[in-house]
């Protein structure tokens, strides 16, 4: 299911990219925000779930796995060079399933893991937040991968759409609109980071089964559609 | 010996047929396949390399069909009309990736052996964000050839080509087709085509017009009535005079344009006719035009013959 090559030019094309800034600016900028936190007010429970559920699992992640998601096969489609790997005798679905290791790999590098750093600079990890907030990040890290990677076969503006989706949405409109919250990457990454942290300092609108069921189905899904779009894919673009 | 067999096949895109039931049997040797733009030979070209399912009919390499099977890419080389690949790779390092995708077991000699076919050695460890066209077109060739397949497809590969780069590319694909292979590729151009492809398959609106040697072809391009324009120093006299010969079907004095319409349907009689006559009433020729030398024109001729 996994096929090596596919892997090495997906994440060289990921990182090769100037677009790849980001991923290393934003996990950066969450540090270095909890390094200052921390020494200008020292540990506080409050305020490193505030920093990780506030920006590093509201903004950082679905950013990143906006980048990660749409850019393992986003341009490669838009350019038509992705016809390099279709020719080959490499089957469909391993090829989105590969993809979709690399954005996920991607992801949890550059968001879960300075997550976790940043937890334990916030506060050394006091009440489980750094764990549980990683965690959250690297559930929602895999929901958010297939997601995008999805929106990267479908559309050129991926990642205009998925940042609308991520911004739009799961922000302004599930503060608003408590519905919303249930249909959002964010709310079922909070809910395990909820399970874990057991504190009341992290909530979520989502109880953990529906959460759990709701990201199984959506990545599964999206990697399913992913490979059927990939299979309808032309040599140009005119007909 | 491969072929490639394309029976009975229609492609629909919604109310638009863009292919309207093609028979054609490709087989080994250099093969092009000619027709304007917008004829559908990007299209037989997709259903022929199974990026495409016809809406009816089969498309079949050696019995398989193409469509739904990756299998068949390890006899099939294919070389898209698009530039892009991987532009941050190296020339080898994206040959070599080709032929790990086929799963070669001696990926590096492969692709040594596929840059030296198409003689990129020389650049093989720059950037392809560097390379000319001629030279992408050239690792296009490499990568497509990596697996040793035993048909090649290739869609327009001269666009945009200067002339010696073209001769190349002629060249090895010659070499190619004389090596057994099955080679297609697709152009709008002629003159391209003679060069290099002893057969030729025309498709024009999405029907297959012709198919058959291209001298067989390029005859009944040149026998179709072909028009002229013509301006003189006496437009009717010089009308009388050629309208009395038999290589001239028709006439029209455009007093109002101030031009002779001429259909001449022996084309090689009437070449030497039109300047004799004129000498001989002593008129002068101020404009011989041929009116209809587009290509659409020479091919609609081809579909109706």
């Amino acid at each position: 299911m996994y096929n090596t090559t596919v892997a090495r030019l997906t994440l060289r094309a990921l990182l090769g990219r100037r677009r790849a800034l980001i991923l290393f600016a934003l996990p950066g900028l969450l540090l270095l925000v909890s390094a200052v936190v921390r020494g200008l007010v020292g540990a506080d429970d409050t305020i490193a779930a505030d920093v990780l559920g506030g920006f590093a699992l509201a903004t950082m992640v679905p950013l990143i796995g906006v980048i990660a998601g749409t850019g393992a096969i986003g341009p490669e489609i838009d350019d038509g060079s992705i016809v390099h790997l279709l020719s080959k005798p490499v089957k469909r679905p391993v090829i989105v399933f590969t993809k979709l290791v690399v954005a996920l790999g991607v992801t949890v590098l550059f968001a879960a893991v300075p997550t976790l750093v940043a937890g334990f600079v916030l506060n050394g990890n006091s009440g489980r937040i750094a764990v549980a907030c990683a965690a959250g990040a690297a559930v929602a890290s895999v929901a958010y991968s297939a997601l995008f990677l999805l929106l990267g076969t479908v559309t050129r503006h991926a990642v205009v759409i998925g940042l609308v989706y991520a911004l739009v949405w799961e922000s302004l409109i599930g503060s608003l609109v408590p519905g919303a919250r249930t249909l959002s990457i964010q709310q079922w990454g909070l809910s395990l980071a909820q399970r874990i942290g057991g504190g009341d300092l992290l909530t979520s609108e989502v109880r953990i089964v529906p959460a759990v069921v709701l990201l199984c189905v959506v990545t599964a899904a999206a990697t399913w559609f992913a490979g059927l779009r990939l299979g309808s894919l032309t040599l140009a673009d005119e007909g | 010996m491969t072929a490639l067999i394309l029976d009975r096949v229609s492609r629909w895109f919604g109310n638009v047929v863009a292919v309207n039931d093609v028979t054609m049997t490709i087989g080994p040797g250099v093969t092009g396949l000619l027709g304007p733009n917008g004829a559908g030979k990007s299209t037989l070209i997709n259903l022929m390399s199974g990026f495409l399912a016809p809406s009816s009919g089969s498309v079949t390499l050696d019995g398989t069909p193409v469509r739904g099977n990756e299998g068949t890419y390890r006899h099939i080389g294919l070389v898209p009309e698009r530039e892009a690949m991987y532009d941050f790779l190296t020339g080898r390092e994206f040959v070599v990736a080709c032929s790990e995708l086929h799963g070669l077991t001696d990926p590096a000699a492969a692709a040594r052996r596929a840059l030296g076919t198409v003689g990129m050695e020389f650049a093989q460890d720059r950037r392809i964000s560097t390379y000319s066209k001629g030279m992408r077109q050239r690792v296009k060739m490499a990568a497509a050839l990596v697996h040793d397949p035993s048909a090649l497809l290739l869609d327009e590969p001269f666009n945009g080509m200067d002339p010696r780069q073209r001769m190349e590319l002629m060249d090895v694909l010659r070499r190619m087709g004389e090596e057994g292979r099955t080679v297609l590729f697709s152009s709008h151009i002629l003159e391209e085509v003679e060069q290099l492809a002893g057969h030729i398959e025309v498709v024009v609106a999405g029907r297959h017009a012709a198919s058959g040697d291209f001298r067989r072809i390029r005859r009944l391009m040149t026998d179709r009535p072909h028009r002229y324009l013509i301006r003189s120093g006496d437009d009717r006299a010089l009308a009388a005079a050629l309208i009395a010969d038999p290589s001239t079907a028709g006439i029209e004095v455009d007093t109002a344009e101030g031009v002779l319409r001429v259909q001449a349907v022996d084309f090689p009689r009437f070449t030497e006719l039109l300047p004799r006559v004129a000498r001989e009433h002593g008129i002068r020729l101020r404009t011989v035009s041929p009116s209809d030398e587009s290509l659409e024109s020479v091919f609609s001729y081809l579909v109706s013959a």
